[in-house]
């Protein structure tokens, strides 16, 4: 175990970028970029450190916990910052290439950043509950740079769930630390004892949790504000924002809720993420506009993570990890090639695709690759992710849920399928397009790429991942 | 009953108030008030918690918490409240679009002239009645 200060790096970097980017102004895009550099750079670090010598802990400012604050970085930890760092870089090239980014983003995604990395480094619930708050901040001012009434609407419900999601969180953690005087997760987790208290503190922390993931039925705020925010803005929503709540859940499951609530709530937990990934995939096949589509996926690929409470730790957590992963990649591509076929067309209507894939090869190959994943199909990482918790569910004797995984694939694939058979169709006028800018388009062929590459190279990663509970 | 228990419980009752009213109003401002009686309560709560302790200091953990937490939730309703006018201010121009196209004497001079240069691009129904 070592104590390098630079940990905090990971957090601090992009919080005063944010803070310089939103006194910058309109000149915000060159802070973003210099900041997504050296967050980048902190965060390889992090991995790095992580992969050779396992969990990184630091007290801030030599301020022990619990009046101070302490942060602990895992395997988990690493993963989920990289993810942040490489989507997040990505997310601000597309932002500069988009035409009609409102300048700021930049200090909006920013503050979501730094959110994230505290999310992914808090070892106790209380921080974890400031870096929620923090992404509720940024995640609202994200969707509400958009100027119509619509969007205006989805942010203001999205701020009012999510902060009603995380009241309902610290109603959990006032309770479980008035019955055991701390906050540390690993402390609370040795001292929680099965009883109405610790129910009850459980019972409002996962509800919360679980409205912040917009788990089936708690998902209904989702698709408006992913499909209202602007385009730069959707694709850190819907890769990065949207998983945050659930590792919150992840780390608050196996580290605090005591053993034996875990197959009761899990079994009712799983049961709500299939539903919510067959009607979210359900949903996504009826849209008429591009991305709805893609925010009902969302809410499809968000159902699988929580099958992970009835499976258990072991593949089943590796495979719900390496899909929030995949997906994070994936579902960014998505949405920065939404955003630049609506900017071509005017319009992310269906059927305004009709013969635009020879005219935008570049975003068809995007959408086709990153298809992949949502489809889970061979060599994805969604595929590894699907195949890690298919393996868990024949493991555990639950053949259940790998029905859900396999009917929730094929829907992936007619959705998908759906979009791109639009696309290849012969055009039925000669409509004019704009052009999309080869910077919009290269980074989402970035990150589609990368979820491809985690199905290619999975090993590195999933190792990572077991270098701390 | 203790003194704190009392604080305590009266705190969680605030919380089950605000919590009942941010899903039984319609009109957003009630909404985020709702939040901010719930999270108030749930402060409460906490400060009552810190003077659980059998020392004479109080416990300073709570408190920390709390302050952090009025920081968080002053923020919070800073933002919704800015969102929420700017959704006001954005349903009001639309509406008067509407008034501008159906009834065009209505509106003042001043009004007429604001929604006049809105409604510029889109209003080729209204000038040209059958």
């Amino acid at each position: 175990m070592t104590e390098p200060a630079w940990v905090a790096g990971v957090v601090v970097i992009p919080l005063v970028g944010a803070l310089i980017a939103v006194l910058a102004g309109r000149r915000a895009a060159p802070i973003a970029v210099v900041t997504a550099v050296g967050a980048a750079v902190a965060a390889a670090a992090l991995v790095r450190q992580i992969a050779r010598d396992g969990v990184v802990e630091h007290a801030v400012g030599g301020w022990a916990a619990p009046l101070g604050i302490a942060l602990r970085a895992d395997g988990l930890s690493a993963l989920f910052v990289a993810a942040v760092a490489v989507v997040g870089t990505a997310a601000i090239v597309y932002a500069l290439a988009h035409p009609g980014t409102p300048h700021r983003f930049h200090a909006a995604w920013l503050l979501g950043w730094a959110g994230l990395a505290a999310l992914a480094v808090s070892a106790d619930a209380f921080n974890l509950y400031v870096a929620l708050e923090l992404l509720t901040l940024a995640g609202a001012t994200l969707v509400a740079l958009a100027s119509e009434a619509a969007a205006l609407r989805a942010a203001l419900r999205y701020i009012l769930l999510a902060l009603a999601g995380s009241l309902a969180y610290l109603f959990g953690v006032v309770l479980l630390y008035a019955a055991h005087a701390t906050l540390e997760l690993s402390a609370l987790g040795a001292a929680v004892t099965p009883g109405p208290v610790t129910a009850v503190a459980i019972a409002a922390m996962v509800a919360g949790l679980a409205l912040k993931s917009a788990l089936f039925p708690l998902h209904g705020w989702l698709p408006p504000a992913y499909a209202g925010a602007p385009a730069a803005s959707a694709v850190v929503l819907a890769g990065l924002l949207g998983k945050a709540s659930f590792l919150v859940l992840v780390r608050l499951w196996f580290e605090v809720v005591p053993p034996s609530l875990r197959p009761d709530a899990g079994l009712l937990l799983g049961v709500l993420g299939a539903a919510g990934a067959l009607w979210g995939a359900v949903l996504a096949l009826r849209q008429t506009r591009l991305r709805r589509l893609l925010a009902y996926s969302s809410v499809g690929q968000l159902g699988y993570l929580f099958l992970v409470f009835p499976l258990g730790t072991g593949p089943a957590l590796a495979g719900a990890v390496y899909l929030v992963l995949a997906h994070a990649a994936a579902k960014a591509a998505l949405f920065m090639a939404a955003g630049s076929i609506e900017r071509a067309c005017g319009s992310d209507e269906l059927g305004a695709l009709r013969g635009l894939a020879p005219r935008m090869p570049l975003t068809f190959l995007t959408i086709g690759l990153a298809g992949l994943t949502l489809m889970g199909l061979p060599p994805s990482g969604g595929f590894v992710a699907k195949w890690l918790l298919l393996g868990a569910s024949l493991e555990t004797g639950q053949w259940w849920w790998a029905i859900v995984l396999v009917v929730g694939g094929f829907l992936a694939a007619a959705y998908v399928f759906r979009v791109l058979r639009l696309a290849f169709l012969p055009a039925a006028g000669a409509a004019a397009i704009a052009r999309a800018p080869r910077g919009a388009e290269l980074p989402a062929l970035a990150l589609a790429l990368v979820s491809l590459g985690l199905g290619l190279a999975a090993a590195p990663p999933l190792a990572l991942l077991g270098a701390g509970p | 009953m203790s003194a704190w228990q009392l604080y305590a419980l009266s705190g969680l009752a605030w919380f089950g108030v605000g919590m009942w009213g941010l899903f039984a109003h319609a009109h957003w401002v009630r909404k985020i008030l709702a939040v901010n009686v719930a999270g108030s309560g749930l402060f409460l709560v906490l400060a009552a918690l810190a003077r659980r302790a059998t020392t004479p200091a109080p416990d300073p953990v709570p408190h920390a918490l709390v302050l952090t937490g009025i920081v968080v939730g002053i923020s919070a309703t800073a933002l919704a409240l800015s969102v929420a006018r700017r959704l006001a201010e954005v349903e009001a121009t639309a509406r008067l679009d509407e008034d501008a196209t159906h009834e065009p004497a209505a509106p003042p001079a001043g009004a007429d002239a604001r929604a006049g240069g809105d409604a510029a691009p889109p209003p080729a129904g209204g000038g040209a009645p059958p």
